[in-house]
């Protein structure tokens, strides 16, 4: 395993672009969370020619809906959700300058093409891992839809935040790449 | 209605071959099954963690499992959730027939358990009240998908099993011809796990229902999750193929978090039942590796 790469937020296009598939990364900055609840009013929102709550230009949305802090904590356990239920959504938040996302498992073709054509990286953390993440979380501020609870749309600060590119701007796809080699 | 019940009360505690349980000590106890099955992850998957982490030959799938490992430990000494998905409440509930509930009814005295467990031990609150149009959260993780049996004796046991939702959208149910055979049985076994791939969160925890109904078969496989991962089926049939589709599953090369590697499954359990003639369902539902339980005899 090579040295993990250190990003620190925002994501312009020629960062985004140098990372490959397959690249272990630890994240420090700000980014945004976001479900498919969250995602679906967010596209309802453009399609009314409103624009999103964040700026999301150059910024990372972190797909989780976490545990509930306990008292002292800034967040509760905090691993990856399924990426595919916010497909139908991500192509048009690409299109608004998202430059990453976080999540676990697989994209579809509609997504990896918005992300070649628009710069975007895939990253995934840990499935299930949720309390060794929510380590490398260090605030959690929520900023709209709140009504929706652990589903909001809020902001993390998050420091050394471990993930794994697993399909780059590129649309190279690590779940393949891996996969292939360990066939038997 | 109030007066007659308690008459009945009465007479029962006058039966010796009665044992009465007040429906507090079942919410009481299924509030700490909630708690403890999210925070600590049991021995026997913590044990197939470690010894996957020996058997992976891919550096990064290594790396994934030890992160894994990791994040059960740190759940364990601080107490909080092992996964944020904290998953449907799952019970499966022993009741011995010389068993007397009083004090309130069994439903309630569950879903009361589950909503104390969830809010006092900070778990996520993850169930819709209605699935298709309005899908507004509950707020108190309730209600439970509660399984009853009733069996001889005078206790009662309760199995805790939290089932997150990434795992659970992967399951599959298949009626099969019972001329399809085994070797049919086994491709769709081998179909689903590739199809779900990286979804459920692997290394997964593979349920197999076979037989029965429909809804046994799809019961069975739920079931079958709840079986330690060390014990095999009592079958010489089953268990070997419980071994041969572990074996084939882990060929897959899909891996620790679907990233390649060699340890995409722990365990393959099946649980089988007598079925009609003209029918072998099978249903696999499988879990991830936050495969969790917590169990209590009352
Ligand atoms: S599949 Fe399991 S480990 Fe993965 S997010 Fe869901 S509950 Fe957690």
């Amino acid at each position: 395993m090579s040295e993990p790469i250190r990003i620190t937020l925002p994501l312009t296009e020629e960062k985004a672009r140098s990372l490959q598939a397959g690249d272990s990364v630890l994240i420090s900055g700000v980014i945004y969370t976001g479900r498919d609840a969250a995602h679906k009013r967010m596209v309802e929102g453009l399609d009314r020619g409103e624009t999103l709550p964040t700026d999301l230009t150059d910024q990372i949305i972190y797909y989780v809906g976490p545990a509930p802090a306990k008292p002292g904590q800034p967040i509760g356990s905090a691993g990856p959700t399924t990426s595919g239920r916010m497909d139908a959504y991500a192509p048009k938040i690409i299109e608004q300058g998202l430059r990453g996302m976080i999540g676990k498992g697989y994209r579809s073709a509609e997504v990896v093409e918005a992300m070649k054509k628009h710069g975007a990286v895939y990253f995934v953390a840990i499935g299930g891992a949720a309390a060794l993440i929510a380590k490398s979380i260090k605030s959690y501020e929520v900023l709209a839809y709140e009504d929706l609870g652990s589903e909001a749309h809020a902001r993390l600060i998050v420091e050394d935040f471990p993930a794994i590119v697993a399909i780059d701007s590129e649309g190279r796809n690590f779940y393949e790449v891996g996969q292939q080699q360990y066939k038997r | 209605m109030v007066e007659s019940s308690r008459a009945l009360v009465g007479k029962l505690k006058g039966d010796k071959t009665m044992r009465t349980i007040e429906a507090v000590q079942i919410t009481e106890a299924i509030a700490k099954l909630a708690v403890d099955a999210n925070y600590y992850l049991t021995s026997d998957v913590f044990d197939a963690l470690v010894s996957g982490q020996e058997k992976e030959e891919s550096p990064l799938g290594k790396d994934i499992l030890g992160q894994i490992i990791k994040n059960a430990c740190i759940a364990r000494d601080e107490e909080r959730p092992i996964c944020q998905d904290t998953g449907m409440s799952v019970i499966f509930m022993e009741i011995g027939q010389d068993v007397h509930i009083i004090g309130g009814n069994l439903e309630d005295a569950v879903n009361a358990g589950v909503a104390k467990g969830y809010t006092e031990g900070y778990l996520r609150k993850s169930i819709v009240g209605e699935p298709m149009f309005d899908r507004v959260n509950t707020k108190n993780n309730t209600p439970a998908m509660l399984h009853v049996s009733i069996v001889p004796g005078d206790k009662i046991k309760i199995v805790f099993a939290p089932k997150g939702g990434g795992s659970e959208n992967m399951s599959t149910l298949k009626m099969f011809k019972p001329s399809d055979g085994v070797e049919a049985v086994k491709k769709f076994v081998l179909d689903t796990i590739t199809a779900a791939g990286s979804n459920p969160c692997p290394p997964i925890v593979i349920g197999i229902g076979v037989g029965g109904t429909m809804e046994k078969a799809a019961f069975l496989s739920k079931k079958a999750l709840a079986r330690p991962l060390t014990v095999r089926n009592s079958h010489p049939d089953y268990a070997a193929l419980e071994q041969e589709l572990l074996v084939l599953v882990n060929n897959s090369g899909i891996g620790p978090q679907g990233l390649g590697g060699r340890v995409t499954a722990l365990a393959v359990n099946i649980e089988y039942y007598p079925t009609h003639i003209a029918c072998m369902p099978v249903a696999i539902n499988i879990n991830c590796h936050a495969t969790r339980h917590a169990e209590i005899e009352l």
